[in-house]
């Protein structure tokens, strides 16, 4: 009986790293349970966390080693405005044009700034089809654990490791623990997958996760879109975890079919046919194992500086326990016991691999419509990638979002972590979309809540925090995020 | 890549207690931009260091004598949040050779280990006897002896076995990275992806 996790990890162990001798000249013995060489499949490349991996290649005398396996955007460092004129900053600059020369002279796939498949590396993966099920994808990105939505084993890794995927199309891994997350029941009106995953860090902590795979399963899971799925498994390093999945199934099929770098014809049958047995045997076995009831999950937001720091929007800050609470009210001007309803904000950030896919921007679109962003918010709605950005066009959802008096920007991760000039200024409040709160991450001094976009509209139209259900609904239409699939796909990939 | 061979390090420890130090703390995202390995030492802890107008904050303890040393004790989940290795650099590179915490990031873990910084995980005991003997004495040193794999606070004689792979301790102790044990597998790498492409 193995899970899913297993399945996929045993059939990509290209050699467990025997016990005796070493094969390092000078080596000592070696002991079984060493490392295993895990075999990658896919693996994406940015400018931030690429160029020192290139250079080591490039001091070993080495090549790329299958070139076609690898794919490269720029994200992190890129304007989110008059993208097209070149980037004043060097420092921003220079990162990007290395990776562009990087790989050109390596044969490496790119999606430059303003390429039609351009945007954040998290989001294009699975919008082009490049991502599937049943693959091990990395990235030198902690937030790789997005893919592992589509029933793959993804996740972050560093340079060096860049460098090892890119020499070798492998790397060195030893097997991690293994953790089950259920989640059961019906989710309320209003609640969306950020507040699902919001609930479980506050629940179980930024370390629980800490060794360990999790899979995330049960029927509030399965009910998800993709785009739902994603988040989740997005932030499921937020728990300290090495990634997150879900297995995958017909609604993971239908968004892969059909896409770019999807397989086609005979190939897509016979994937087709191999994914579906991608799921945990019965009575497989678990290192740890939670069970969330949906029906208690309300929509969120944070209070502190880290994820796990969270509770219900229209709840009051827990007691600070410990001298890590402490400081994070400090540094977020807050006290333990207080409300944080009604709070006025200054920044309302839409965007990042963690809500900026085009149902986000639907869920944002659908409560603000009809309605006003209040004068004093500074609202920043950044697609996660040129083709979202074009669909909220197609759509019609930029229409609604500029009568509302908003701005859709240019495509990148911006604001999520203020490498480029959309940053937080000292000591404001920020209703952030993001996935991470940390002291500083949107700018030195800043201060982030996280939230889901249900709460980000509802917060930019009144100026204060906003509990989204508080709002009636002008459309009359119901929470896109509960409805069964949306088509996500751009018209013309039909 | 040439890397210093790591046996025996004995230092002052250079103590921080605070958890979850996360990887925008250790350096934050506006010093990555250089594309080189060097130099983000001058960086590390940036924000700790240096106040919004860029002076020194005197009493922050790397601006103190008590910050000369080449091992860094630190509270519980080290190295936390984004995967940036360049956290590891700015570590190495301010010259630190070993980490000690009652538990490290997965990812950071990896980063320190692929770049000669050793991540010593000690039990919360001994975690908390270091860190009230730093309080409680002007000077305390720690030895970490790779080859032996223990950790001894010198002037109390106190000291706990840790854990690292066998593997990882071998490559630290010639000074070996994993990309020259990959390269030495090459063959059996094209041998895989032969049999994964004929069983699609
Ligand atoms: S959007 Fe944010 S979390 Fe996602 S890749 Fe970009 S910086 Fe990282």
């Amino acid at each position: 009986m193995k899970t899913l996790f297993d399945k996929i990890w045993e059939s990509h162990i290209v050699k467990d790293i025997p016990g005796g001798q070493s094969t390092l000249p000078g080596g000592q013995s070696i002991l079984p349970g060493g490392p295993s060489i895990l075999y990658i499949d896919r693996h994406f490349i940015h400018e931030v966390t690429s160029p020192q991996a290139f250079t080591g290649l490039r001091n070993r005398g080495r090549k790329v080693f299958r070139p076609s396996q690898t794919f490269a955007t720029c994200d992190h460092n890129v304007p989110t405005s008059e993208q097209d004129r070149p980037i004043e900053d060097p420092l921003s600059r220079i990162p990007i044009e290395q990776l562009a020369a990087n790989t050109k002279e390596h044969g490496i796939t790119y999606f430059p700034l303003g390429d039609p498949s351009n945007g954040v590396v998290h989001i294009i993966g699975p919008e082009l089809g490049i991502t599937q099920p049943g693959m091990t994808i990395v990235c030198g990105d902690s937030h790789t654990s997005t893919h592992g939505a589509f029933g793959s084993i993804a996740f972050g890794i560093g340079t060096s490791e860049v460098e090892m995927v890119l020499a070798t199309q492998t790397l060195l891994q030893s097997k991690p623990k293994q953790m089950l997350i259920k989640v059961d029941g019906e989710l309320s009106n209003r609640v969306c997958a950020k507040d699902i995953i919001l609930h479980i860090i506050s629940r179980l902590g930024t370390s629980a996760g800490t060794g360990h795979f999790i899979e995330f399963a049960g029927s509030t899971i399965k009910g998800l879109s993709m785009e739902g799925r994603m988040t989740i498994c997005n932030m499921s390093i937020e728990m300290g975890a090495r990634g997150g999945m879900i297995a995958p199934d017909q609604k993971t099929f239908d968004y892969v079919k059909g896409r770019e770098y999807s397989p086609k014809g005979e190939l897509w049958e016979s994937s087709v046919k191999r994914w579906l047995e991608l799921r945990s045997d019965a009575g497989a076995l678990y290192d740890t194992v939670f069970e969330i009831d949906a029906s208690e999950i309300e929509p969120m937001i944070t209070w502190g500086t880290n994820p796990g720091m969270g509770m219900v929007v229209n709840g009051k800050i827990p007691p600070a326990d410990s001298r890590l609470a402490e400081k994070a009210l400090d540094y977020m001007g807050f006290r333990e016991g207080e409300p944080l309803l009604r709070l006025p904000v200054d920044y309302v950030f839409l965007g990042s691999c963690t809500n900026g896919r085009i149902e986000d921007f639907r869920a944002f679109a659908n409560i603000v419509k009809g309605r006003r962003k209040a004068p004093g918010v500074t609202a920043w709605l950044v697609p996660g990638s040129k083709r979202v950005e074009r669909q909220i066009e197609a759509d019609g959802l930029g229409e609604i979002l500029r009568e509302a008096g908003f701005v859709v920007r240019q495509p990148g991760c911006s604001a999520c972590l203020g490498m480029n000039e959309d940053k937080v200024p000292e000591g404001k409040y920020c209703i952030s979309t993001t996935n991470r709160n940390f002291e500083g991450r949107q700018g030195p001094g800043a201060r982030t809540i996280l939230a889901g976009p249900l709460v980000a509209a509802a917060s930019a139209i009144t100026g204060i925090i906003t509990d989204p259900r508080e709002l009636v609904n002008t459309t009359g239409s119901e929470n896109t995020y509960n409805s069964k699939s949306a088509n996500t796909k751009n018209d013309e990939e039909k | 890549m040439k890397r210093n061979k790591f046996t025996i390090v004995e230092s002052r420890a250079v103590v921080i207690p605070k958890d979850n130090i996360d990887t925008d703390q250790i350096i934050p995202a506006r010093f990555l931009k250089t594309t080189s390995r060097e130099g983000f030492g001058e960086n590390l802890f940036y924000d700790w260091r240096y106040d919004s107008s860029g002076a020194r904050i005197e009493d922050f303890i790397l601006n103190t004598p008590n910050g000369e040393g080449t091992i860094l004790v630190a509270g519980k989940n080290f190295g936390c949040g984004s995967s940036r290795e360049h956290a590891a650099w700015a570590i190495a590179d301010y010259g630190f050779r070993a980490v000690v915490s009652s538990s490290f990031a997965d990812i950071f873990r990896s980063n320190a280990l692929n770049n000669g910084l050793l991540p010593v995980q000690v039990s919360e005991g001994f975690h908390s006897a270091i860190i009230n003997h730093s309080k409680s004495n002007n000077k305390t040193t720690l030895k970490i002896d790779l080859m032996k794999k223990e950790i001894t606070v010198e002037e109390s004689g106190d000291s706990e076995k840790f854990e690292i792979n066998n593997y990882k301790q071998e490559c630290l102790i010639n000074g070996y990275d994993d990309i020259d044990y990959l390269l030495s597998n090459i063959k059996e790498i094209e041998e895989y992806e032969l049999y994964k492409a004929s069983s699609l």
